[in-house]
């Protein structure tokens, strides 16, 4: 092996001080959420700052309960992830199927045009989306025409049907299912298979990696949505972790304690399923950045 | 046409293929149908219209998009988006792409590092603004008590008109550059080790081998990082709204902001319908264009 000079060792130095002072930067934010979430009121106000705290109490996190009904919140948020990872799954990986191997009539100009929608950016399509599921016919209040009530608005349907087979599921386990074997399913109909059973029972379960993938995507939008969530919700019963965040800040002024603990409460599962489950994340992004 | 017993079986095997075919695609297609191609020639119409939900539809022709012509706020919430995506595009790119380069090197640890740039991109948009505004606070927050300490007076960050929209460059950079890495990362991979080899047999420095291998084998990678990071930043919203609710003054608002209070708050969805409609022309116009590049490059390689 080469004999290392000391210009390497210098370099190397250099590259490791670099690495570590970006992740300072990365993780500070982290640090100091958690950090003030456990520090007392008069200590989170202080000049100079105070890297540990001197006691540590849980009050905020009692207080991030009991000042805002952040328990409903982190229920709403949780059935809506829930239910949109489900559906994606379910009729991402139906169509997905489909698409990529079975035949019929109009497949590669469906499968275009349900791609287009990537293209169309959600701007576009909030507005009239939010007056279609306000008159949905026979819901919330509505006639059979759609009118009277609020339909849809202030359910979770209004979060969660407008996404529940998302363009990017259905393109996502059709290129999965593409790299899938053909005789498997072949084999299965000279055994006399149905077509159910040859998707549900033969190709579905070979996806697990890639369900195990969509899912943690679909889960991680699900739960950081905002914008879509603002617009359909003015019951504050329903409201998201998201919203919840904004419930802590009343004439400006901010109650950084216990926002910073429901911060923590909001991060806490996506960095959880992240630490779990890390290869899928990354897999799930270099997926998007290849197709 | 003749029919062959054989035939009549592929025959009838492919009817029950596609019968199977449309009940699977019939539940994503009727969604698809009903919240993306209804909503989006809904969109289209809405934009000639005055409508507030409360009255009946009016047909108002062009007013519209004239009315759009003369409107300084949206004029202003462009411009914002325009400063800030002039901003973040390249730090982004930039950043991502030196930071990939230095993972990609063959040295311990390389893998934590990853992990651990990836975090902030782990949270929402909400979630890292809510810590930002509290890093960025003017007297206790982190920023201005380690400016401090070499002596700065930082500023009062999101009160500012100057510094505000720095601010949310500063959390968006913070949140987005995990996913770019990857992406980078992902594209440096696919860059074939024997060209790196023979440019080293060749004698070339390693100046040369990345401008020359490198640099172009990263160029479909650039170009849909910068697609996508500009997609993004045009519809810049949510940060927006979270940390300085547009402000102050007006000095972040954003076209999705005033998209959204045109739309929700004043109730005037025709004229937010309009609006959309202008700001997915720009982001059409940005794929267009993008798209083409990309294949005059794929041409060039």
């Amino acid at each position: 092996m080469k004999k290392q000079t000391p210009y390497f060792y210098a370099r190397e130095t250099v590259f490791y001080a670099a690495l570590i002072a970006l992740a300072v930067f990365m993780l500070l934010p982290f640090y100091w959420m958690i950090i003030t979430s456990l520090k007392p009121n008069e200590d989170i106000f202080r000049d100079p700052i105070q890297w540990l705290p001197n006691r540590i109490t849980f009050e905020h996190y009692v207080s991030a309960f009991t000042l805002v009904p952040f328990g409903r919140y982190f229920f709403n948020s949780t059935i809506m992830a829930v239910m949109g990872v489900i559906s994606n799954l379910i009729l991402g990986s139906m169509a997905g199927y489909a698409f990529a191997r079975l035949r019929f009539a109009g497949k590669n100009w469906l499968f275009q045009l349900k791609l287009s929608s990537l293209l169309i950016p959600g701007i576009v399509t909030m507005i009239p989306t939010f007056i279609i599921l306000r008159s949905f016919p026979l819901a919330g209040g509505n006639n059979l025409l759609g009118q009277g009530g609020y339909g849809l608005l202030n359910s979770y349907w209004a979060v969660v049907l407008p996404g529940a087979a998302g363009a990017f599921a259905v393109f996502f386990m059709r290129q999965f299912f593409r790299t899938l074997p053909d005789d498997l399913m072949d084999a299965a109909r000279v055994d006399g298979a149905s077509e159910w059973t040859i998707f549900w029972r033969i190709y579905l379960p070979l996806c697990k990696p890639a369900l195990a993938t969509l899912g943690i995507f679909t889960f991680q939008g699900g739960w950081n949505v905002f914008l879509w969530a603002i617009i359909v919700f003015n019951d504050p019963n329903m409201a998201t972790v998201q919203m919840g965040l904004q419930a802590f800040t009343f004439n400006k002024q901010t109650d950084y304690g216990p926002l910073m603990a429901a911060n923590v409460v909001v991060s806490l599962p996506v960095i959880l399923i992240f630490i779990f489950a890390q290869r899928y994340f990354v897999q799930s992004i270099a997926f998007s950045g290849s197709k | 046409m003749q029919t062959s017993p054989v035939n009549s079986r592929r025959s009838r095997l492919l009817r029950h293929e596609s019968t199977m075919a449309y009940w699977l695609i019939s539940p994503a297609m009727t969604l698809f149908l009903i919240f993306t191609i209804v909503p989006t020639i809904f969109a289209f119409f809405l934009s000639f219209s005055n409508y507030d939900i409360l009255t009946p539809i009016k047909w108002i022709g062009l007013q519209n998009y004239e009315r759009l012509l003369t409107d300084t706020l949206f004029a202003r919430g462009v411009r914002n988006v325009a400063f800030y995506a002039l901003l973040y595009v390249p730090i982004i790119i930039g950043s991502s792409v030196m930071i990939a380069l230095a993972l990609n090197r063959k040295r311990p640890g390389m893998v934590i590092f990853r992990t651990l740039f990836y975090l902030p991109s782990v949270t929402s948009s909400i979630a890292a603004a809510t810590v930002w505004t509290w890093m960025l606070q003017k007297d206790y927050g982190l920023v201005n008590q380690g400016l401090a300490i070499v002596g700065i007076h930082g500023p009062s960050w999101l009160a500012s008109s100057d510094y505000a929209m720095y601010a949310i460059v500063i959390v968006t950079v913070w949140q987005g550059l995990g996913g770019n890495i990857i992406v980078y990362l992902a594209g440096l991979q696919g860059i074939p080790a024997y060209l790196y080899e023979a440019a080293g047999l060749d004698g070339a420095s390693p100046l040369q081998q990345f401008w020359y291998i490198t640099v172009p084998g990263l160029r479909t990678t650039t170009f849909f990082v910068l697609f996508m990071s500009l997609i993004g930043a045009f519809q810049l919203f949510d940060q927006a709204y979270a940390m300085t609710q547009g402000g102050p003054g007006y000095a972040t608002t954003t076209a999705v902001y005033q998209i959204y209070s045109n739309g929700f708050n004043q109730l005037r969805m025709g004229y937010a319908a309009a609006q959309a409609f202008v700001l997915a022309v720009a982001i059409l116009v940005v794929s267009l264009i993008n798209n083409r590049l990309n294949k005059d490059a794929d041409l060039g390689t």
